[in-house]
């Protein structure tokens, strides 16, 4: 499960005294593309307005013109400089002006994206220097089953290595390495035993592949290719204003072949709502966190998982399963007589567990201590079925039998 | 910053059916015609409900990859996109002709013009014979050949035959193929006579489907004859009392097809360059050997 907080073995303290164990500041230089970015937000200026960055601001001289001031500016001069001026006191400030040019020219306004990636590498807590002591080392976080490795480049870029977290300790040449993150929409496709995987969030992402060097807008497209729209729901929910749908509320809005959903709401409670969220939104089965209840006023029993990215409303194979258990919970209960040995009886529950947890290929062939061992089920099967393949003989309908 | 919005139905079963949407949206994002490009689904994700806010742009382009007017176009995705607003007659369409709807989705307070599915686009027409030069591998295929082109009858949908006659009526009226017919899987004149229905020896069967599934792939092969069983699979042509059959699978893969959804954008509105002439260009089938 995604740790919210960076790895602890390569974050670093914010502030504080220096000890010989703490990354330095990497040496950066300052890239001509962030020092023309710089002059252009300078030019779009008034003459009283400044570029802020960490701990100082620059703008024009409105004494001098083409001049520039730098504020405040220690032992540099602060007023009247010339653009060569101007350069080398940025080049002096490297790590701060390229930490602005990422942020504000690269990775851009968009909300989603800017906060996941500011998130990744604490930039609304953590200083310039903490922070690019940090990336010089690398910055983990994980996202759903995703392991996402930041650093930053001797010119202030960043750089991101996104893998299966589960291959985090792979040398990056035994994986199959690809560069453009739609690439992703292959591996998501399939799971590693080959079987379609409807559901984008759940925790069977195949293992096996890295995006070793991704830009910034590149990490983020790859992140919402795996996992869409999490983050576009993590934000809004870091916003406040995460938008969620409850069951009844998702139900009663359905039409089509979907519309009879809502008639499962008898008024009796909510019950079902829980096996469903139990059946489809544990963590084994889907990565969000569900923030969804029965509806406003009441809160399903069954836990909500501790994804990092949350759901905000029942999701179509939730609303597509519902719909097959509004027809089969409509019947009503029966009376059926079997004669089962205990450890028969005790054997169905196996398998019944076995198929619930997804466990039946790690069942050995040869392992007949599993009562859903095949070829325990087989006896099963020729022991209790008759050839119609009733239990004990005994017909589903009783007017079969007659 | 303009976007384009692909919404499709996708699927919880099977893999391939998203493949035509993704495939159309990279041909135009190798266009250059879009800032971005995203693509929506009912039944994958990112969902209807969801997409619009995984878009950056302000100036927004939904168009349905669907074949009919109908209960998706019409239902389903305005409601789930939340268009503040929307009512069918926004579009004033016969059943064939609804263009765009500029409305706000409340999910994101944007304004987005939503357009009318690709399938009645007039440029769906040559979405249809550009299929029949690529299965053929002849981009002059027409001249001995008749072309079927087949879609669900009426029982699902009206619009849905609808749409089939008006391209069959425009391909018949360009005079390139010896003969050409609508087609039904369930209502007459139902495809499982193919050979009945035509003169020609060889005959083009396009089905007017947005991606390769159940229909495309087991229920129309196994109906015209093409093969008992489709696991057992069938020759490309194939041939059937007497008729070669050249089956070309859902219109939708074919390349062309991301042309028309930059024809329902441009229609609404969007600035597109060049870019429809490119896609032209580089969907174009190479001429036989």
């Amino acid at each position: 499960m995604a740790d919210p907080t960076p790895d602890p073995a390569t974050a670093t303290p914010d502030g504080g005294t220096t000890t010989t164990d703490e990354p330095a500041v990497p040496e950066t230089d300052l890239p001509s593309d962030a020092f023309d970015a710089v002059l252009d937000a300078i030019g779009d200026l008034a003459p009283d307005e400044r570029i802020r960055f960490e701990g100082f601001a620059v703008g024009r001289d409105p004494d001098a013109e083409g001049a520039y001031v730098l504020e405040p500016a220690g032992d540099d001069l602060r007023t009247g400089l010339s653009e060569r001026d101007l350069h080398a006191a940025l080049a002096e400030r490297a790590p701060r002006v390229t930490d602005w040019y990422a942020f504000e020219r690269v990775v851009g306004e968009f909300g989603p994206r800017r906060a996941f990636l500011r998130w990744i590498e604490d930039a609304d807590g953590a200083t310039v220097a903490t922070r690019y002591a940090a990336l010089s080392e690398g910055i983990e976080r994980a996202w759903g089953q995703l392991r996402i490795t930041a650093t930053v480049t001797d010119r202030g870029e960043r750089r991101y290595e996104v893998r299966h977290v589960d291959d985090a300790g792979v040398p990056v040449d035994d994986l199959e390495t690809h560069d453009d993150p739609l690439d992703a929409r292959e591996i998501v496709k399939l799971d590693g035993k080959g079987r379609y995987r409807p559901l984008k969030t759940a925790p069977s992402l195949r293992r096996g592949w890295a995006f070793p060097e991704l830009g910034p807008r590149d990490a983020y497209e790859l992140v919402e290719t795996v996992y869409p729209a999490t983050v576009a729901n993590w934000h809004r929910e870091r916003e406040g204003d995460l938008d969620v749908n409850h069951w009844r509320e998702t139900m009663e809005r359905q039409s089509g072949i979907y519309g009879v959903i809502e008639t499962w709401d008898r008024g009796e409670g909510h019950e079902h709502v829980n096996w469903v969220a139990e059946a489809c939104c544990d963590d084994s089965q889907c990565l969000k966190r569900r923030e969804w209840e029965y509806d406003e006023e009441t809160d399903l029993d069954v836990d909500g998982g501790d994804g990092v990215f949350p759901c905000r409303e029942p999701c179509s194979v939730v609303v597509s399963a519902a719909r097959k258990w509004t027809r089969l919970e409509s019947e009503q209960p029966r009376t059926y007589e079997f004669e089962l040995t205990p450890s028969e009886k005790e054997q169905l529950e196996a398998v019944v567990d076995a198929v619930a947890d997804g466990r039946i290929d790690e069942i050995r062939e040869a392992d007949t201590k599993e009562g859903a061992n095949r070829y325990r089920a087989r006896f099963l099967r020729a022991k209790l079925f008759d050839e119609e393949g009733n239990l004990g003989g005994v017909p589903t309908d009783p007017d079969d039998g007659e | 910053m303009q976007s384009l919005v692909i919404v499709a139905h996708g699927s919880h079963l099977n893999p391939e059916s998203s493949a035509p949407t993704y495939a159309h949206a990279d041909t135009i994002r190798a266009s250059g015609a879009f800032d971005e490009v995203k693509t929506g689904f009912w039944k994958e994700e990112p969902h209807f409900r969801e997409v619009l806010r995984t878009v950056e742009g302000d100036e927004i382009y939904v168009v349905p990859l669907f074949i009919s007017e109908g209960y998706f176009t019409e239902q389903v995705i305005p409601r789930e996109l939340r268009l503040d607003g929307w009512d069918v007659s926004e579009w004033d369409s016969d059943g064939l002709s609804a263009d765009q709807a500029t409305l706000v989705a409340r999910d994101v307070d944007r304004e987005v013009h939503y357009c009318g599915p690709v399938g009645t686009h007039h440029a769906m027409t040559d979405v249809i014979v550009r299929r029949a030069e690529s299965v053929t591998g002849d981009p002059d295929v027409g001249e001995g050949f008749g072309l079927a082109v087949v879609g669900h009858g009426t029982e699902r949908n009206e619009n849905s035959a609808k749409a089939i006659e008006y391209h069959a009526d425009r391909i018949r009226e360009r005079g390139r193929f010896e003969e050409v017919k609508a087609l039904y899987m369930d209502e007459d004149p139902e495809v499982d006579d193919l050979p009945e229905h035509f003169e020609s020896d060889d005959v083009v069967l396009v089905p007017l489907f947005i991606a390769d599934g159940y229909h495309t792939q087991e229920d129309i092969p196994e109906d015209v004859g093409l093969c008992e069983d489709h696991t057992e699979g069938y020759d490309v042509p194939e041939t059937v009392a007497g008729t070669r059959i050249w089956y070309a699978g859902a219109v939708g893969t074919e390349p062309l097809m991301a042309d028309v959804i930059l024809e329902r954008a441009a229609d609404a509105g969007a600035d597109l360059g060049d870019a429809l002439a490119t896609v032209r260009e580089t969907t174009r089938v190479a001429a036989g050997d």
